[in-house]
């Protein structure tokens, strides 16, 4: 594998807990979660205590966590279902975080053994991307690959990565319609790949098995989009989508790097697609009027780090998508209070 | 053994450049006999190069080539594979597949044997998806579909111009590259075929590559390169930035992955670097070129593109070195000579 010299106490597992019993969850994933710390952010909607198997070195947040931070007010910050995993991402002091839902567990290669996601996400976060110029030959330091002829030799350093995004091998992260369509289609192809995704080309970030340099990119992983039904399945949510979105602005505008591809995890069936069918169409038609946007906005030069992008972006969302629905425009004053909140929880 | 008839039996042509033999073409008899074959024999018009029994074929030399095309000839390169696209000039077939001497069939991870052009043909067939990335790279592929996110108003896609595959064992690095990595060999399938984004270019190999002659024919010219050019091993190169642009121009896609075949021959690294040696350099002028490159909307064609393009390089690359004004005139010669060979696709 690649030398990567990072420190384990530069990274955080954060873990959003949607069901109460996290102790087949964390037993599959132990040989490879026990090194690092992790942080575990239960559902504020979720009841009772969790159950955590031992020998883990873990932060847990609840809903009382929550509220003495934010504060409990009706317009405050909401971290309910997929959003709690952004309050671990606040209470995070590390430089990198890896992210996986609580019903995805290790994928195993060719040979049956378990893929180790959380090494191949810190490799992907710590070798550079390149968005500038396909490399058809795909990640150029990867062992076994380079970059090919006519590759210009002046983008062959690249630039920081941001942003990594896994994949699922089983229950792929389909929408409600295609999976209710086409219920028995499950993702068995493993594709052994990573590659940096363009500059300037959006793409639906799945917060399933994803990772970021919480440095770099951390303000810009924020819990902005709820749709008025969101639900407890990812069929029932499109939140990821749209922070994913927004990082890809702010990585584009950075000059940082997006990747996709390994490491995957293996999704395990969860929900009904017909039942959430009835509830994702709103957001399905809503990330209609979104991607032209995403894919015009432009930043200032003024905006030199994820902070500032993150402001400029949501007062481009007011302007520009907010007269089209009541959804963008709370989703830019949440925007611009998760930065306050950051900002104010950074100087604590 | 496939049952069923070959794809596109009747509408496509394979394109082979060789200046040596074609012995390759034994392994890959299964599933290119079916198909009519246009050989372009480079270097010495005198010698014979045999073509293995069975296949239906037509063969130019350069005597051919000089016939044919008169004065215009010049814009097609001697001794160099960059001749091959004299090959996709005179084909009178929609779909044009192109391949090396030097590479055979494949197999993959189970062992089965690669049937590269079935492969190309479908992905030619099914659209492209420029316009947002799927994370599970192409969506019309069995046992795949687009992503939870994926915008329902870009699901029906474009249609696909390009098909680009790759190389299993050497892979196509340039000459630097391999002089520092002389034994490394790509020995990673990766089973996947995805769109290239618009917006961004790639470094178009003409190894293993299949295109829509009727999308995108006239932009395929490989430009000027080998005897009496100051640069060689950038014909593919030029080709794929100037169809790049074209395709992301006129909503056509371009597909890179799927298939593999088996690269056998590496080339002379020191050979090599005396050929691509300007164009190292040249590549960072050319690059920024091409990126920043806009096209009219009055050019609706790729005819028009083309020429609209030609005329960029000559304006802006000219300043570079002279060979770019030669290389924009001969862009025009090229289009002009397309025109006269294929008169029911002028515009």
């Amino acid at each position: 594998m690649s030398q990567f010299t990072i420190k384990d106490d530069e990274v955080d597992i954060v873990i959003g807990a949607l069901q109460p019993d996290l102790t087949s969850f964390m037993e599959q994933w132990r040989p490879f979660f026990s090194r690092f710390h992790l942080i575990i952010v239960q559902d504020p909607d979720l009841k009772g205590e969790l159950k955590i198997p031992e020998g883990f070195n873990l932060n847990l947040y609840t809903k009382s966590d929550i509220d003495k931070v934010v504060g409990s007010s009706s317009n405050a910050i909401s971290f309910s279902g997929y959003s709690c995993r952004y309050f671990g991402y606040l209470m995070s002091r590390n430089k990198y975080i890896i992210s996986i839902d609580d019903d995805c567990i290790p994928a195993k290669n060719s040979n049956g053994e378990p893929i180790d996601a959380i090494s191949q996400h810190i490799i992907n976060l710590t070798t550079p991307a390149t968005p500038f110029f396909f490399n058809t030959l795909y990640d150029p330091f990867c062992e076994g690959a380079d970059f090919v002829r006519g590759y210009p030799f002046s983008l062959r350093s690249g630039v920081e990565c941001g942003l990594s995004c896994g994949l699922w091998l089983n229950l792929a992260d389909y929408d409600a319609p295609t999976q209710s369509l086409k219920p028995d289609l499950k993702n068995s192809r493993y594709v052994d790949a990573v590659l940096t995704v363009p500059a300037r080309t959006m793409l639906p970030v799945s917060g399933i098995n994803i990772s970021f340099n919480n440095e770099l990119v951390g303000p810009a992983l924020l819990p902005a989009f709820r749709l008025a039904k969101e639900g407890k399945v990812r069929w029932e949510t499109v939140e990821d989508i749209w922070t994913g979105m927004c990082v890809k602005v702010v990585c584009d505008h950075l000059r940082l790097g997006v990747k996709s591809g390994l490491p995957y995890v293996w999704r395990q069936e969860r929900g009904n697609a017909v039942e959430s069918l009835k509830k994702e169409w709103e957001g399905v038609k809503l990330m209609e009027d979104v991607v032209p946007f995403f894919q015009s906005v432009r930043l200032s030069e003024s905006a030199v780090t994820a902070e500032d992008c993150v402001v400029e972006i949501a007062s481009s969302v007011k302007e520009h998508l907010g007269p089209l629905n009541p959804t963008f425009d709370r989703a830019a004053e949440t925007m611009v209070e998760w930065i306050k909140l950051w900002k104010r929880v950074r100087a604590n | 053994m496939a049952a069923a008839a070959p794809p596109l039996k009747d509408e496509l042509d394979i394109v082979i450049p060789t200046i040596r033999n074609l012995d390759f073409l034994e392994m890959w008899r299964p599933f290119f006999q079916p198909y009519h074959l246009i050989i372009v024999q480079d270097g010495d018009p005198s010698k014979t190069i045999k073509v293995p029994d069975g296949f239906d074929y037509e063969l130019y030399n350069r005597n051919d080539i000089n016939k044919i095309l008169g004065p215009r000839s010049s814009c097609i390169s001697f001794k160099d594979s960059a001749c091959r696209c004299f090959g996709y000039m005179v084909s009178k077939k929609k779909y044009i597949f192109t391949i090396d001497d030097d590479c055979f069939v494949a197999n993959d991870p189970s062992g089965k044997q690669i049937n590269a052009l079935e492969q190309h043909i479908k992905n030619l067939l099914c659209p492209s998806t420029p316009l947002f990335f799927n994370t599970l790279y192409d969506p019309f592929r069995e046992g795949a579909d687009f992503v939870r996110g994926y915008p329902f108003s870009l699901r029906e896609g474009v249609p696909t111009a390009v098909s680009h595959g790759l190389w299993l064992n050497i892979p196509d690095y340039d000459a630097p590259t391999q002089l520092v990595k002389p034994r490394e060999r790509n020995s990673r399938y990766v089973d996947a075929v995805l769109t290239i984004p618009k917006g961004t270019l790639f470094p178009m190999c003409g190894m293993n590559l299949a295109f829509d002659r009727d999308l995108i024919g006239p932009a395929m010219y490989f430009g000027l390169m080998g005897d009496g050019q100051p640069i060689g091993r950038y014909d593919d190169m030029w080709a794929g930035w100037c169809i790049k642009v074209i395709c992301d121009h006129l909503g056509l896609g371009v597909k890179t992955g799927l298939p593999y075949i088996w690269h056998s021959k590496a080339s002379n690294p020191f050979v090599n670097l005396k050929k691509e040696y300007k164009g190292i350099f040249w590549q960072e002028e050319i690059i920024p070129f091409f990126q920043s490159a806009t096209l009219s909307k009055d050019s609706t064609t790729v005819q028009k593109c083309y020429l609209e393009l030609s005329k960029q390089v000559e304006e802006k690359l000219g300043k570079v070195d002279p060979y770019f004004v030669k290389l924009a005139d001969a862009m025009e010669t090229w289009i002009q000579a397309w025109d006269e060979l294929n008169p029911t696709k002028a515009n």
